[in-house]
């Protein structure tokens, strides 16, 4: 018999976000022949969104159109997807494991007394169980899991499963839902932007990292400016999120965010085990600090021994040069 | 205020990871008391000391828990629950509805926790009992203030800020920047010894054994890969830099 996959999607700025596609095609890589992708997409300009990923090979899209959907609230927002579950009847749930996969999947895991699989980095559809894995420890270790039974629900971390392609000559049934008014016991009041413009440290390809080493918030300047050139995002140790240099919410790390991008470079980072466990599977990894013998250069794929504000700015320039 | 944290002890954030008989091994490990939920915590003690109230601590867990729940009675926490799981292995499912059973009958008007444990990394269970429970949540919150049947909070949302307002009772759970942790005084540690501490196993919460079926499982883990030490780059400072770039874009291939 065909299952049903309910992939939440998610935008930012008014585009799906990339993560979006990871978990569709996480979806696509769960399924069977003969199974249905369908989607749920939920907020303001559903149907701009819907024709976006159309072409990525959903079968069916759920929109809710509400201006109550933005910003996300865990409550306007379940209440929409609710009625979407209630109609699509899936078999499995999956999401990116960002601020509202973490936040809205838990809540229809439990709704649906399903198990649910968080911060899935890979899939092996080839046995006689779809197996998942996932990062404990915060990278220390990963473990391989399965259900024991259905619904599934599963939330992909930015970065690791690959995005599908489009595919031609699909076009999905878009099928508009109404949204159900709930009386709510939470209101957004305002929402601070402090990221507006800048790549989200999650989806980052490239980060650029700093540590103890930047000695201020200043600091961070040449380190933004260097990820500003390659399009990337600034990041953190415990260490200077301690000392004050920058906000936690920047902190990598295993308490902090773990991050999985194609490039990271650590400024003045010593490379505390905490700290590794965050970052360390990243592809490569780069590592500038005064100190030859910091732990940091154990983990890089390649080191320059020198001081940060030497050796930015030079760096900045350079990938400037060639990318130009 | 009746409040009620959700805690768990984990590994210590320093510890190597070791596997040894398929299972993670924990000789010689040292335990904390899980760093997210040291904050909520720290949150729960203070609103209690503004608003009055008691501060109870839960956790599913083994016996050794015993010593995080009794650092966070000496923290100034009124009162421990241990809910035994020894033997059982539970699932986020069946945490939070054990978690459920237990609180059904307790009217909290706040429920803390922490973001995620940094063993597990999920982040599911405190989220999941808000929504068993019927009352809202605001997760990853860097600031809390309580006011007569509602509270005011800061989330961050991927580095964005968010101020939300709730009608309590709500769930929230903790992220880091909500407050610096206490250390546990002397004189805490002394008085943690006579607070009440109340141990269940999961059959006194009455629930089903089907209801506790794990609905994932583990079925292999590994460590990952080593990482070999790479190149420390030589020469003149403008020519490692520029050494650096090439390799990237015709070694690595990443940029």
């Amino acid at each position: 018999m065909s299952r049903t996959f309910l992939v939440i999607a998610e935008n930012r700025g008014g585009k799906l976000r990339q993560v979006t596609l990871e978990a569709l095609n996480a979806a696509k890589m769960s399924a069977s022949e003969g199974d249905l992708i369908a989607a749920a997409i939920m907020g303001g300009n559903t149907r701009t969104l819907a024709a976006e990923l159309s072409g990525f090979g959903a079968d069916k899209i759920y929109t809710v159109e509400h201006p109550q959907l933005e910003p996300y609230n865990p409550e306007t927002w379940f209440a929409a997807v609710r009625q979407i579950i209630e109609s699509a009847k899936p078999d499995a749930v999956y999401a990116g494991h960002t601020a509202i996969g973490k936040d809205l999947l838990p809540m229809i895991a439990a709704y649906l007394k399903a198990g649910q699989i968080s911060d899935v980095v890979a899939i092996d559809n080839s046995g006689a169980e779809t197996v998942f894995v996932r990062p404990i420890y915060a990278g220390k270790a990963f473990e391989k899991k399965s259900f024991t039974r259905s619904p599934w629900v599963v939330t992909v971390r930015p970065n690791n499963i690959p995005a599908g392609e489009p595919v031609s000559g699909k076009t999905p049934e878009v099928i508009p839902v109404e949204y159900p008014n709930p009386s709510l016991r939470s209101v957004i009041k305002d929402v601070v932007s402090k990221t507006s413009g800048k790549v989200d440290l999650s989806e980052a390809k490239i980060i650029v990292s700093g540590g103890r080493g930047v000695k201020s918030a200043d600091g961070f300047k040449p380190l933004q400016e260097m990820a500003d050139v390659l399009g990337g995002a600034v990041g953190a140790s415990r260490g200077a999120c301690d000392a004050g240099y920058c906000d936690y919410s920047l902190q990598i790390g295993q308490t902090g965010k773990v991050v999985t991008p194609e490039i990271y470079i650590a400024c003045g980072i010593s490379g505390a085990i905490q700290h590794l466990a965050g970052m360390s599977q990243s592809r490569v990894i780069i590592a500038i600090n005064k100190d030859p013998e910091a732990p940091i250069f154990k983990v890089a794929d390649y080191g320059i021994v020198g001081d940060l504000f030497e050796v930015v700015p030079l760096l900045t320039d350079e990938f400037q040069r060639v990318l130009q | 205020m009746n409040i009620y944290v959700l805690m768990k002890q984990t590994f210590d954030t320093e510890e190597k990871i070791a596997i040894r008989d398929g299972e993670i091994s924990d000789d010689g490990v040292k335990y904390v008391i899980n760093p997210y939920d040291e904050y909520a915590v720290e949150e729960a003690i203070r609103i209690r000391d503004d608003h009055g109230g008691s501060v109870t601590l839960v956790t599913i867990g083994p016996e050794r828990s015993t010593d995080a729940l009794r650092t966070a009675l000496a923290m100034g926490a009124d009162e421990a629950v241990l809910i035994s799981d020894e033997g059982v292995q539970l699932d986020e499912y069946a945490a939070a509805r054990a978690l459920q059973a237990y609180l059904a009958d307790k009217a909290p008007d706040l429920i803390l926790g922490g973001n995620f444990s940094v063993d597990n990394g999920a982040g599911q269970v405190a989220i999941r009992l808000a929504q068993l429970l019927d009352i809202p949540h605001v997760g990853s919150i860097t600031k809390l203030e309580v006011s007569a049947g509602k509270a005011a909070a800061r989330r961050d949302a991927e580095g964005d800020e968010e101020i939300v307002e709730v009608t309590l009772p709500a769930l929230f759970t903790a992220q880091q920047g909500l407050n610096e942790p206490r250390y546990p005084s002397l004189p805490g540690i002394m008085k943690a010894k006579k607070k009440p501490f109340a141990r269940l196993s999961l059959d006194e919460l009455g629930i089903a054994a089907e209801e506790l079926a794990p609905k994932t499982v583990r079925k292999e883990l590994n460590l990952p890969p080593a990482r070999k030490a790479g190149r420390i780059l030589e020469g003149e400072l403008h020519d490692r830099v520029a050494q650096l770039v090439d390799l990237l874009r015709n070694e690595a291939k990443v940029i």
